[in-house]
């Protein structure tokens, strides 16, 4: 096949392409420059945004004797992905930028630019595997590296994008051993650290990024009957099962913590409450995009967050996809915005953006259009 | 099998300059040595200056080694702005096309920006050709200390009116530098009939070793060193001469200029039977620069194709085995803008830019070979969809 290898300039991709490479494929790698403004050298735990990120990447090409192109994804990134990102918590909700990227960027744009030249397939070092049907779509899996797994922001690319993707790291046992791989094959980007930051968000401060591009919006942290607790730089910069941070200058009256549980963009009010408050008994998302069929009533298990733990639900279909989740299980502060995927042990069933929770003081009101995160915490 | 159609970016390393260079590595002596190591050093050295002098109508005074164009333009613009206005410190203007290399573009800018230089990019027209009656409106104004237009632009091959360039800065008592990175060995140059103040030549453009060049800097034109230390290079381009390099550097300047007859008229006539070619099979693809001849450097082919990117042209050119440009700079790997192609008023939103260099190892083969491919590349191309559209 003629693949092309994204390469961000760190240690997985790098691998990844090399593995195509020895599996007989024709491997061209792009790097994808992403910033308007690249930044010369790499800075704390971002991945792939600077110049030094791109003189990486090449150099792994170099040493896999594949040829290099950076493709200039930067309008595309700050249309989509930041885009995004601002009005996303200018709306009061949690978005997850890689999710995006997958969605709009890598398994988008950059797939649809390698199609159009010829290529078979987009090659990349996300943790996650993929079995390709004759039916043209494809079945994601966790990897088999579970601390690594990325499947839970790979799924909102859905099983038709991702029959033209290859993840050669889905199998690899252990992290290590990709970087063992690495230098082994004389990659000097083997000891290069994990990116963990939000890659466009400069020096890590998420909201210092958020006041910079929205603005100051003073306005009211409450606690849930709407006293006056303390005051805030903008809503927007909070999460729902937030704990630190708040600056509230008096304890609660009963000494215990106080989280974020809701966000109201009207009010501009960020309410607190007791951790009690956060629980979730049920999830409701939209834009649901479907790898295999799932029937009403239908057992299986949900993640709501990055890295989160996976819950037993059962599946609603009324309106839209709810889960409600099994007795016994329990999930705290769900944040709007976040994806949900459904799994079927560790196969991907769904793959939905949450739009609202209910908390165990609700009715049976799971199907409730008003359930956001902010008024469910009321 | 490969088609080497890059030329302007370098061309191969002649047999003989190779052949040169090689037979002088094994010098060891440092040619500011006053003993037996160091004057078998310094004969290397001087000859090789006679060589490039003889070959390029220069005195060898008149040569002044440097590590290629990009040195020898920096050298001549902030040298020869800084000479002028230490002297004078009313002369406080620069005057450079607007299709100057980056190593002229650049050091310019920087003047104007830290050294509060009032700089003019002087139009050009829709061929790339500079505009002289603005020159000279903007000499008339006076305070000028220095003009730098190229011999040839490296993009789209326009040759530049340097004569009516040099007479009328001559009226006004102007220095003018010549960026001729691109013109040795296409064109005849000749610094002595030039009536230039300096020149800028690159060593792995004519085929002499990477790393290589230097500034022909006409006698008693007032220049500031840029770098400074011990003394070489009459204190202009202070440190060690590289003698072995300078050595190959020579040789392919002379081979190079020896053959610039019978090369000029070889090169144009393959570039005209690809220009011909690709234009008869290529749709909505046009030539870019002068179309006539005489106006534009015997090996440079440059196309502007509707409805595609270049760098798209390029991965699928490289991976039919075609080495080509879209003739500008990158940062960082990232395709910019041509602010060539800009200056001309050429559109490159909707086309893509390719670049075809010709030169001394080219063949009829190599323009057979993307006169197959191209059109098949360029369908490919134009089928692509373009980022940013979502």
């Amino acid at each position: 096949m003629r693949v092309l290898a994204a390469l961000s300039g760190g240690v997985d991709s790098a691998v990844a392409a090399a593995r195509a490479v020895d599996a007989g494929h024709e491997v061209v790698g792009v790097h994808m420059a992403l910033s308007r403004t690249p930044a010369a050298e790499r800075t704390g735990s971002r991945g792939c945004c600077s110049i030094e990120d791109a003189s990486d990447a090449r150099r792994a090409a170099d040493v896999l004797g594949i040829p290099f192109y950076v493709w200039d994804l930067s309008q595309t990134f700050e249309q989509t992905v930041v885009a995004d990102f601002l009005a996303e918590y200018a709306a009061g909700r949690t978005p997850n930028p890689c999710v995006r990227c997958n969605e709009h960027v890598k398994f988008a744009t950059l797939l649809d630019r390698a199609l159009d030249l010829g290529f078979d397939a987009v090659c990349t070092g996300h943790y996650a595997r993929l079995e390709h049907g004759d039916d043209g779509r494809a079945t994601l899996r966790r990897a088999v590296c579970s601390p690594k797994d990325q499947s839970y922001v790979l799924a909102v690319s859905g099983p038709q994008r991702l029959a033209h993707a290859m993840f050669p790291l889905g199998d690899v046992p252990t992290k290590d051993e990709v970087r063992a791989e690495a230098a082994a094959r004389g990659l000097r980007v083997a000891a290069k650290p994990d990116s963990y930051d939000i890659c466009f968000v400069a020096d890590g401060d998420t909201g210092g990024f958020l006041r910079g591009r929205l603005g100051s919006r003073p306005g009211d942290v409450v606690d849930r009957d709407g006293t006056v607790l303390g005051s805030h730089e903008g809503a927007y910069t909070f999460t729902v099962g937030q704990r630190r941070g708040l600056h509230l200058g008096r304890p609660a009256p009963d000494g215990r913590p106080r989280y974020v549980l809701g966000i109201e963009p009207v009010a501009n009010t960020v309410v607190v409450g007791p951790i009690e408050a956060l629980a979730v008994t049920a999830v409701r998302a939209g834009d649901v995009i479907w790898f295999d069929d799932v029937a009403d009533g239908a057992r299986c298990t949900a993640q709501v967050r990055a890295h989160g733990r996976d819950v037993r639900v059962r599946v609603r279909l009324a309106d839209g996809l709810t889960v409600v989740l099994e007795d016994g299980d329990q999930l705290h502060g769900v944040a709007a915005g976040q994806s949900l995927v459904l799994y079927d042990g560790d196969r991907v069933l769904a793959q939905a953006t949450i739009e609202g929770t209910t908390g165990p003081g609700a009715a049976s009101g799971v199907a409730s259009s008003a359930l956001t995160a902010g008024t469910a915490a009321r | 099998m490969t088609s080497y159609l890059d030329h302007g970016a370098a061309t191969p390393v002649r047999a003989s300059a190779l052949e040169a260079l090689v037979g002088a590595s094994a010098t060891s002596g440092n040619p500011a040595s006053v003993h037996g190591a160091g004057r078998a050093a310094r004969r290397l050295v001087e000859d090789a200056r006679e060589q490039v002098a003889a070959a390029l109508g220069a005195r060898p005074g008149e040569v002044v080694w440097t590590s290629g164009g990009t040195e020898s333009d920096n050298l001549a613009v902030l040298g020869l702005y800084r000479a002028a206005r230490r002297t004078d410190p009313t002369r406080t203007r620069l005057l450079i096309s607007a299709v100057e290399h980056h190593a002229v573009l650049e050091p310019a800018r920087w003047l104007a920006a830290h050294e509060g230089a009032q700089l003019t990019e002087l139009p050009v027209d829709g061929d790339g050709v500079l505009d002289v009656d603005v020159l000279n409106a903007q000499l008339a104004r006076g305070g000028v200390a220095a003009v730098s237009v190229m011999w040839a632009n490296n993009e789209v091959g326009a040759l530049q009116p340097l004569e009516a360039v040099v007479s009328a800065a001559a009226r006004h008592g102007v220095p003018v530098h010549a960026d001729a990175v691109q013109a040795v060995g296409q064109v005849p140059v000749d610094l002595a009939s030039s009536g230039l103040a300096a020149l800028s030549v690159s060593g792995h453009k004519v085929g002499g070793p990477q790393g290589t060049g230097a500034l022909l800097l006409r006698r008693g034109v007032a220049l500031d060193a840029v770098q400074h230390g011990g003394g070489q290079e009459r204190g202009l381009r202070p440190g060690s001469v590289a003698v072995a390099p300078v050595v190959g550097f020579a040789v392919a300047v002379a081979e190079a200029v020896g053959q610039q007859p019978e090369q000029a008229v070889r090169l144009a006539a393959l570039r005209d039977e690809l220009v011909t070619r690709v234009l008869a099979t290529v749709p909505a693809a046009r030539l870019t620069g002068p179309s006539d001849g005489p106006r534009r450097l015997p090996g440079n082919a440059h196309l502007m194709i509707d409805g595609c990117s270049g760098e798209d042209l390029l991965l699928l050119l490289d991976a039919a085995g075609i080495a080509a440009s879209t003739g500008s700079a990158c940062q960082a790997g990232v395709a910019r803008t041509s602010h060539v192609l800009a200056a001309m008023g050429v559109d490159e939103e909707h086309s893509g830019a390719l670049r075809l260099t010709l030169g001394h190892t080219s063949t009829r083969a190599d323009v057979e070979a993307l006169v197959d491919v191209l059109p098949g590349v360029v369908a490919r191309a134009r089928n692509v969809r373009q980022a940013g559209a979502a």
